[in-house]
């Protein structure tokens, strides 16, 4: 199982790669993490940039084809590594075969828990009311909803308030959120204001940049609600401080 | 009319500091979305009609020249006349030569979008001819001088005190002291006013939903009933359709009907399907003497073939605008031309150029919930991306975007580099980031900063401390 | 060249059209007309069907009467004005159907014959078909039932055969095609589900925009 971190996790949240570890560790598998890994390429994907994303997908592919297992902790790596390598080297004769086979063991981590290894619960204890935002790219590219939800649901003593429009964007979108900030604003203050009414004292998602961008938002407006990845719950690893720290 | 699409960010900047506006788009947000789900939800067939949906029109745009052929064929055995029009100014004289032509004082509309995209309104007042919209979303923002913002509701960006002031300003003729103050009031009034115009008009405009090759018709789709007087009234009706309306057969139209209401307003049905074919028969007690329809390319033909051609699936249903979190915060006409949203997103670029429409396909989180909706499957986030490759290619967007984004590409692509900086950079940053574990400001970062604090570095990177959690493994075996 | 043939011509260039049977593959789908797929919900054994019509009929507002028979038709339609406190005239076409009935056994009513001039308060129309799965009526245009009575009155009666409920509409088209002819139709057809409504304004609902304010369905037979 080779465990792509995805480099928003490497650089900014590594706790939440280590409960991965733990998690993948937990449900009986090996986790090797490749040293030739940096980023899935999605920046200069959806900037219109493809040579430079097909020279980071093929470093990627060569790194990690040779594992039966690919996880990430993110829906939109996941489905980058997934959904769009593949499209990207569609008509390459070396390379579209070699993407196919790739795209075949990739998972993102949760839903790779609950459907490939057969997880059913989790030992991890909370005493908390945590919320889930079900990021763009992994409910709609990869159909993960139930499974984190399964999942939570057997951490003793947390309970999920749902909030309202889980499945709209949360304004992140990579680059979109500096291109576009005011209109990106505006649409995290839409989900906020859902987090906020939702009654819960703790965000969780599986995208850190998602998370980082409503972290950011509800530190900025002032709010108590602490921002987690799902993993870091899953695994029982939250004596970090939350993202974008404490009120 | 005037494109404002290379000022997309600014037209976005005063949409959302428009209150009023902000909160009529909430009635976008609360108004479309359930009903939809609702009546989607109802349909246990609804993803394999999609597919249906999307195999027909893919069938037909690959065989649209024959399937032209045939329906003007069928046209003008019902008697109709077909015009054929390559661009906007084209379809412009044609209609402007059949008002003339016919002494045409007065035109009523039936809702049409390419009437828009053809700015056929303005031509039509130039040339001395009066343009009534019957559409009562048309009608209010033609009394504004406005252009829809939204495909399907075109009045959605207002609310009813601002309607209330449009219709006292216009309506003279009726009493200053009238009670105006209901939904329906303002309904009946705008009732009253249009009957009239009915049986005033010379000529009659609608747009089309399909083309049936098989039967030489069209159909329009109508919860009103505007569409319907409009083209039965007046002794010469003509229709303006874009050539990729054409299906094959009647069977096809009805397959994608059950798709259409569904995904626009939530209904099984609209109101009124209707289907014309030529002029008034012999012994028929009504309807229009003349029928033609104007075929209108404007770009089309060029987008097949390309990664475009499946944008003319487009069914036009509005389901990608209705669930889009950026339609939701700045509304139809920061997008600065015809077609807002997705869609537009996606199609202005193709029919005004990408040097105008550029902004549109970026601005996209690409959370792909209009894909998810579109009732003819088409991958609009797919799409924007191929504008941004081809803007990319172009050397278009941004130099400082383009530089930042080599430089990051440069690291992403050399591994060891990149693991390098980041042990050095990382932590320093996680460092500055002190015991709140945040910044409010950073240099470059003021795009991200400006509304929301930006989460320091826990400390350092994963790779790093993985390096050193397997060395250490390792040490005992040394 | 025609703008018609650069038309054509760019759409034969950009779909690299150059293969002798796509005119094949046109030619037999225009021919076979073939169905797509057909819900369920509408097929459904005669006298659910009708049910099922008046049903998803209503949920549009429309509402919806059963008589037994022709003769009854006089009756329900002078009750109906009655009941809307409406003048007792009603508009209708030349269909036999509706001409035919028996209204000297309501010598109040008024029968005005011939296409609407928009000053009928009521219009009577007879439905060629209706469809179940979506509570749809199918008119079409012609001297039986002229096209502006479906439109111009404040109030649309429609009176259907319960053997004309279909369950789908593409069972209607079919039998517009075999009374019109293959590639042939009327002028207009209509179909109408629910009464005339508009949501222009704050995306509110209300009934009654342009076409009739009401629309009353009755099923004759079955």
């Amino acid at each position: 199982m080779g465990l792509f971190v995805t480099c928003l996790v490497d650089l900014f949240r590594p706790s939440v790669g280590f409960a991965a570890v733990k998690l993948i560790e937990d449900a009986g598998c090996a986790v090797d993490v490749p040293m030739a890994q940096t980023c899935c390429g999605q920046p200069a994907y959806n900037s219109g940039d493809r040579e430079d994303t097909r020279e980071i997908a093929k470093a990627t592919i060569a790194a990690f084809e040779e594992f039966d297992y690919v996880v990430a902790p993110s829906g939109s790596c996941t489905g980058m590594l997934k959904k769009h390598y593949p499209a990207l080297f569609a008509g390459d004769p070396a390379w579209e075969s070699r993407a196919a086979e790739f795209s075949k063991k990739v998972h993102e981590l949760v839903s790779f828990l609950t459907d490939e290894m057969k997880v059913e619960g989790v030992t991890a204890k909370l005493a908390a009311t945590a919320t889930y935002h079900d990021s763009c790219s992994g409910l709609r590219e990869l159909g993960i909803h139930d499974q984190p939800r399964k999942l939570l649901a057997s951490v003793e003593g947390l309970k999920i308030a749902e909030m309202q429009e889980a499945d709209v964007c949360c304004g992140f979108g990579g680059t979109f959120c500096v291109k576009y900030s005011d209109i990106s604003n505006a649409i995290v203050t839409k989900k906020t204001a859902n987090i906020e009414t939702a009654g819960a004292d703790m965000l969780l998602a599986g995208d850190l940049g998602c998370l980082m961008n409503m972290a950011g938002k509800l530190k900025r407006d002032g709010s108590a609600i602490e921002v987690r990845h799902v993993a870091e719950v899953l695994a029982g690893m939250t004596d970090q401080p939350p993202i974008g720290g404490k009120l | 009319m005037q494109i404002t699409s290379p000022t997309f960010k600014a037209n976005s900047a005063k949409a959302l500091s428009d209150a009023q506006l902000q909160k009529a788009l909430g009635n976008v947000r609360a108004g479309f979305i359930d009903k939809r789900k609702k009546a989607v939800d109802a349909l246990p067939e609804f993803e394999a009609l999609r597919e249906n949906g999307k195999a027909i029109k893919d069938h037909a745009l690959a065989h649209l020249d024959l399937y032209l052929e045939n329906y003007e064929a069928q046209v003008k055995a019902a008697g109709g006349h077909v015009h054929w029009a390559q661009t906007a100014e084209d379809a412009r004289n044609i209609i402007l030569d059949l008002c003339a032509s016919r002494g045409v004082k007065t035109v009523t509309k039936g809702k049409s979008m390419i009437s828009e995209e053809i700015a056929l309104n303005d031509a039509l007042e130039a040339a001395g001819v009066r343009p009534v919209e019957t559409d009562l979303g048309e009608y209010i923002i033609q009394l504004r001088g406005e252009h829809p913002s939204h495909i399907i509701a075109p009045a959605v960006h207002l609310n009813k005190e601002q309607i209330e002031a449009d219709f006292r300003r216009v309506h003279t003729h009726l009493p200053a002291d009238r009670e105006l103050v209901e939904h329906e009031k303002l309904l009946t009034e705008a009732r009253a006013v249009l009957r009239a115009e009915y049986f005033k008009a010379d000529l009659g405009i609608t747009g089309a939903n399909f083309l049936v090759a098989e039967t030489g018709s069209s159909i329009i789709v109508t919860n009103e009933g505007n569409g319907d007087l409009t083209q039965i009234l007046p002794r010469v009706h003509v229709v303006i359709a874009s050539i990729e309306k054409i299906v094959p057969t009647l069977e096809d139209a009805a397959q994608i009907l059950r798709l259409l209401a569904r995904s626009a307003t939530g209904q099984d049905m609209s109101v009124y399907t209707t289907v014309s074919t030529g002029g008034r028969r012999e012994g028929d007690p009504d309807g229009p003497d003349e029928y033609h329809v104007v075929l209108l390319d404007n770009g089309r033909s060029s987008m097949l073939g390309t990664e475009f051609q499946e944008m003319l699936r487009c069914i036009r249903c509005g389901a990608c605008m209705n669930h889009c979190p950026v339609y939701h915060a700045v509304g139809g006409h920061a997008y600065g031309w015809v077609y807002p949203g997705p869609m537009g997103a996606v199609l202005t670029p193709s029919l005004i150029g990408v040097d105008k429409g550029g902004h549109l396909p970026n601005a996209s989180t690409f959370c792909g919930r209009c894909e998810s909706v579109c009732p003819m499957k088409i991958p609009l986030p797919k799409m924007m991306r191929h504008w941004r490759e081809r803007e990319f290619e172009r050397g278009l967007n941004p130099a400082a975007a383009r530089y930042g984004l080599k430089a990051w590409a440069f690291f992403a692509k050399r591994p060891s580099l990149y693991r390098f900086f980041a042990s050095l950079g990382i932590p320093a940053l996680s460092a500055a980031g002190g015991a709140k574990h945040r910044f409010s400001w950073l240099p470059f970062a003021g795009g991200w900063t400006k509304h929301r604090e930006l989460p320091a570095p826990e400390g350092r990177t994963f790779l790093q401390q993985w390096a050193q959690r397997e060395a250490r493994k390792q040490e005992p075996a040394r | 060249m025609s703008a018609r043939d650069a038309i054509l011509n760019k759409v034969r260039a950009s779909l690299g059209a150059g293969s002798a049977n796509r005119a094949d593959t046109v030619r037999d789908r225009l021919a076979g007309a073939p169905r797509g797929l057909i819900p369920e919900r509408g097929q459904l054994p005669d006298a659910a069907r009708i049910d099922l019509f008046t049903t998803q009929a209503e949920k549009v507002h429309a509402t919806t009467e059963r008589l037994a028979s022709y003769a009854d038709l006089p009756a329900a339609i002078a009750a109906y004005l009655r009941s809307k406190n409406l003048p007792a005239s009603i508009r209708m076409g030349d269909d036999a159907r509706l001409v035919g009935a028996d209204w000297s056994s309501q010598p109040a009513l008024e029968i005005l014959r011939g296409p609407s001039d928009g000053n009928d308060e009521t219009g009577l129309s007879h439905a060629f078909g209706a469809v179940a799965e979506t509570g749809t009526l199918v008119l079409h245009s012609g001297g039986d039932n002229p096209t502006t009575v479906n439109f111009l009155p404040e109030h649309h009666l429609v009176v259907v055969d319960a053997k004309d409920v279909a369950g789908d509409l593409e069972t209607v088209l079919a039998r517009i095609r075999g009374k019109f002819g293959k590639g042939q139709m009327p002028r207009t057809l209509n179909m109408i589900t629910g009464p005339s409504r508009s949501g222009d304004i704050e995306q509110k609902m209300l009934l009654g925009a342009h076409g009739p304010r009401a629309l009353h369905i009755m099923v004759v037979g079955g």
